[in-house]
């Protein structure tokens, strides 16, 4: 018996430390990892309600996720490749070109 | 105290520790490491809450594929180790207050929203086998049938995205 | 309607014709005048005068078989405001009748003998268009005089008034660029403005009769108001006497009278056949018709018709004084005109209104024939002229040096200058009874109807006037049997002058005797000039014209014959003729002579040759200043008070000051833009601050998403 307030709270400590993780490092690898760790954090969650829920379109959406997050990284990785190649640098602190 | 109760708790300790030394490591390649533990923990939480697809997709998918993925893509890119810089130094603390003031926000809503009182168990033998799996496949290919097909085109899109973004320009080439 | 029913009814309908056919002629001429000759244009202007005249004709004819009565033609609806109801209508009376034919008969005459006059004026340089122009304006001041003549009503007369004003003006200053010698100058032009402004004087008098007419007795038209004076005469009798004063300064004016005339003699200008059927015949006469058809009205308030009187016989008296001393031969006849009209003015203001329309007509006979014959003399001395000079003559500049010592020593009677021959000079003239007979003949029979010889014209109608004034007003009578004895005085004066002796200039010498078409019409004036006095001869049964008359105002008491008056009269005349012989024609006027008058006068004829300073005497009293009122509203209180002061001072100071320093300093640039400014400056400065958020920082980026997300949940969670 686990009361599903636990899976609740360590997914909220989970994606908590995600959040953290993507506002404090300055490699954008760990940033992205930390939003792959927020993500998962979320799925837990959808994981968790469908089986209190008995359903299981909490468990399809997580394979959504799963299948979403496969095409971003791929995506995202690319793009970071293609930074790399034009600057010769990946810091994001670098990457200031928004600046108003 | 149940045997359940106690196995989650390890893991959940598990869960949060690499989730933390993720979030610490100096390299990032332990960073990497670190996040692959902490997938794999999560793909034991599905195990636990009767997903057992769900359990396989995600080491695979992501412990595997995405994980190896970022590896390849920091030991090609040596980006291991960054140097320090000082920009923006009030970034942190701030985050660090942010993300607690967040996750307490976010477990009190959620514990208020929810139903406190439900429990989850463990599956029965019954529940793992292929039964689960077989239900959520006729789920998916018939209620989901257009958002998988999506899916589908979304990682086409993507894988050609990614080849179209790492491709050698011509004009650059010479 | 067959012919013989209108001979039994009349020929009424007619009576728009006497308007419109002149107006027809001068439209003819105005527009196809272009494509006519010369003598095509002054034959249409003729034929429309002379319609005029056949229907002012048969107009008197319809008068007299139908005993006299007063017949209202409707022409036109004209005013109808509320209650005024005013039509243009044509009254067919005696006397408008009577004034029809004279106008239309003397003016048919006129046109004929202008045919021949324009051609040769001295200052017509054949310009076809002038030519035109001038029986356009003749024929228009024969349809504006018929207004004012047939008008039914005083508005009707005003407008006609106006009319034949409008004509005035424009032939006084026909030549408008030249003097009378034709020399370039604004002489004429100043000679036609001081007509009309002159004229405008006694207007305005007229206007005020008008008012104080409709606001007292209520209607315009001639019988309405002669309906409703009696009682309003009874009731107040200054608003008669007013409206009758108020129209003797309009007749003041149109009529040439004491203090108005003056515009007349400069009325010379103008071509001689204006002078003779504008200025001596018809339109003058205009004021004493209008006495004589509102004598209604005057015989209500003998005051005001004493004044009316007294104005006439004194304006008689000076005007004959003044005649006496001038030297050009229109102007004399000029101020003959006035002392005449004078003698009408007394004979309509004693009451005498048949004598007055009496001398009226006579007068229109022989001083046209006289102003007519003097342009004939006029030409002739300008054909002497001009043959000489054509001729290359030796004794032509010596001609002219004389001419110029003698006009210096004649002592300002004119500006000539004094290198132009100026053939209206009577001391240019002498002994053109020999060159110029037949115009000498006319002559004569004109100045012997003037001078009231018997048994000319002039002779009954004077002593008409006179018996009348003999009967009523003695003081009256003596001023103007002084002046009919100037009058005798001043005309044998011209004739021993003009025609006798010897010729003073060479130009006199070869003067030619004029075209038949201007003597032609003259001998017709003469005929009636030597015959006109019997219309109203003063023994039963003969006063015609008396008898006509009174069809219109009422039963007169036809005068005979009275010995003593018409004896004092001709005795008079005859002494005054014999006098001007002793002086001008015995020993006749020397080349370069002063006037012999001069010496024994001494002031006195330097007075009359001076108009006794009148024009001067205006001038100072009057014209000074209002130029210098007018120069004084125009320099100081125009430009300098209005223009410099308040406009440029107050107004554009004021507005200037509000707008430079109020406005736009301080409302605009210390108030508007300062506040706007600075709420730019304060937008800039919070761009510029807030711009540092976007620092361009991913990171910085996710934590203000985070920001966000805490605030919502945590809204959420206290909600």
């Amino acid at each position: 018996m686990v009361p599903v307030d636990y899976y609740i709270i360590l997914s909220a400590i989970l994606f908590t430390i995600g959040a953290l993780g993507v506002l404090s490092r300055r490699n954008p690898l760990i940033i992205f990892m930390s939003i792959e760790l927020m993500l998962n954090a979320a799925n837990l969650a959808f994981v968790a309600f469908a089986r209190v829920y008995e359903t299981f379109s909490g468990q399809i959406f997580v394979f959504f996720v799963i299948a979403v997050a496969a095409a971003e990284v791929a995506v995202g990785l690319a793009l970071i490749v293609e930074i790399f190649k034009s600057k010769k640098n990946i810091n994001i602190d670098e990457m200031n070109s928004l600046k108003g | 105290m149940n045997s359940e109760l106690i196995v989650f708790l390890v893991l959940s300790l598990v869960a949060i520790a690499t989730a933390l030394g993720m979030l610490f490591s100096k390299n990032a390649v332990y960073s990497a490491l670190f996040l692959v533990l902490n997938f794999v923990t999560v793909a034991v939480f599905y195990l636990l809450l009767g997903a057992p697809f769900l359990a396989m997709s995600q080491i695979t998918v992501y412990a595997g594929a995405i994980m190896v993925l970022f590896l390849f893509v920091i030991m090609l890119l040596g980006a291991e180790n960054l140097k320090p810089s000082n920009a923006l130094p009030w970034q942190k603390p701030l985050a660090i207050l942010l993300s607690v003031i967040l996750g307490v926000e976010a477990t009190y809503l959620l514990l208020a929203r929810a139903r406190s009182s439900l429990s989850v168990t463990s599956p029965d033998a019954a529940l793992n086998t292929m039964d689960s799996l077989r239900n959520m496949a006729e789920t998916l290919f018939s209620q989901f049938l257009l958002p998988f097909e999506i899916t589908s085109i979304l990682l086409l899109v993507a894988m050609v995205g990614a080849v179209v973004l790492t491709r050698a320009e011509k004009g650059a080439a010479k | 309607m067959h012919l013989s029913e209108t001979i039994n009814t009349g020929f009424y309908f007619l009576a728009p014709g006497l308007v419109l056919v002149p107006l027809l002629g001068l439209l003819i001429n105005a527009i196809f005048g272009k494509s006519f000759s010369e003598k095509m244009v002054g034959t249409v202007a003729s034929l429309a005068s002379g319609t005029a005249f056949v229907i002012s004709v048969l107009l008197a004819y319809s008068v007299s078989i139908n005993h006299g009565h007063t017949v209202s033609v409707p022409f036109a609806e004209w005013i109808h405001i509320g209650n005024l109801k005013l039509d243009w209508t044509f009254r067919v009376d005696s006397l408008s009748a009577t004034m029809m034919l004279v106008v239309s008969g003397v003016g048919t005459l006129i046109h004929i003998y202008a045919i021949g006059y324009m051609h040769e004026d001295v200052r017509f340089k054949h310009e076809e268009g002038r030519f035109t122009r001038f029986f356009i304006y003749l024929n228009l001041f024969i349809a504006a005089m018929m207004i004012l003549v047939s008008g039914d009503s005083y508005l009707m007369l005003f407008v006609g008034w106006e009319g034949v004003g409008l004509c005035s003006f424009l032939l006084i200053g026909f030549w408008y660029e030249m003097d009378t010698l034709a020399r370039p100058s604004w002489a004429n032009s100043n000679a036609a403005k001081k007509a009309f402004i002159t004229n405008r004087v006694g207007d305005f008098g007229f206007l005020m009769a008008g008012f104080l007419m409709f606001w007292h007795l209520g209607s315009f038209q001639f019988d309405e108001v002669f309906k409703a004076a009696p009682a309003i005469a009874h009731e107040s009798p200054w608003i008669i006497v007013a409206i009758t004063l108020f129209m003797l300064v309009g007749v003041a004016g149109k009529s040439a009278q004491i203090p108005l005339y003056i515009w007349l003699p400069d009325a010379m200008a103008g071509p001689t056949p204006v002078s003779a059927l504008i200025h001596a015949a018809t339109m003058v006469t205009a004021g004493v018709y209008l006495v004589t058809r509102s004598a209604p009205l005057y015989t209500l308030v003998p005051q005001a018709q004493y004044i009316v009187a007294m104005v006439g016989a004194t304006t008689a008296l000076f005007a004959a004084t003044i005649a006496v001393g001038q030297y050009d031969i229109k102007k004399v006849l000029a101020y003959s005109t006035i002392s005449q009209l004078g003698f009408m003015v007394a004979a309509v203001g004693m009451g005498a209104y048949v004598a007055g329309m009496f001398h009226l007509i006579t007068h229109a006979f022989f001083k046209a024939l006289l102003f007519l014959s003097a342009g004939s003399v006029i030409l002739g001395l300008e054909r002497g002229h001009h043959a000489l000079a054509h001729h290359g003559h030796d004794d032509h500049s010596k001609g002219k040096k004389k001419e110029a010592k003698k006009v210096e020593s004649g002592h300002g009677g004119h500006d000539d200058h004094d290198e132009v021959f100026d053939p209206g000079d009577m001391r240019n003239m002498g002994g053109l009874r020999k060159t110029m007979p037949v115009t000498f003949w006319l002559y004569m029979a004109g100045t012997l109807a003037l001078a009231g010889i018997f048994p000319f014209a002039g002779f009954w109608s004077k002593d008409e006037i006179l018996l009348d004034a003999k009967l009523h007003f003695t003081s009256i009578y003596w001023q103007l049997s002084i002046a009919a004895f100037f009058t005798a005085f001043y005309m044998g004066r011209q004739i021993w002058m003009v025609f006798f002796g010897e010729a003073r200039t060479d130009a006199a010498k070869h003067a030619e005797e004029s075209p038949r078409v201007m003597t032609v019409p003259l001998m017709v004036l003469a005929v009636l000039s030597v015959a006109g006095g019997a219309l109203n001869l003063p023994f039963e049964g003969f006063h015609n014209l008396g008898h006509w008359l009174s069809y219109t105002i009422g039963e007169v008491e036809g005068l005979p014959l009275n010995l003593g008056v018409a004896g004092i009269s001709t005795v008079l005349a005859l002494l005054a003729i014999f006098i001007s012989w002793l002086i001008y024609g015995r020993n006749p006027l020397k080349t370069g002579q002063v006037d012999p008058l001069k010496k024994p006068l001494g002031f006195v004829f330097t007075g009359m040759e001076n108009k006794w300073f009148v024009d001067e005497g205006y001038g100072v009293l009057i014209i000074k200043p209002f130029k210098w009122l007018s120069q004084f509203l125009a320099d100081v209180v125009d430009w300098k008070f209005w223009h410099d002061f308040v406009h440029d001072t107050v107004i554009a100071g004021t507005y200037n000051w509000i707008s430079e320093v109020a406005l736009s300093r301080y409302a605009d640039q210390k108030g508007i833009d300062a506040f706007f400014n600075s709420w730019g400056d304060f937008t800039n400065w919070l761009s510029g601050n807030v711009r540092k958020i976007q620092n361009g920082f991913v990171r910085s980026y996710a934590l203000s998403v985070l920001l966000g997300v805490v605030l919502i949940l945590g809204y959420l969670i206290l909600k």
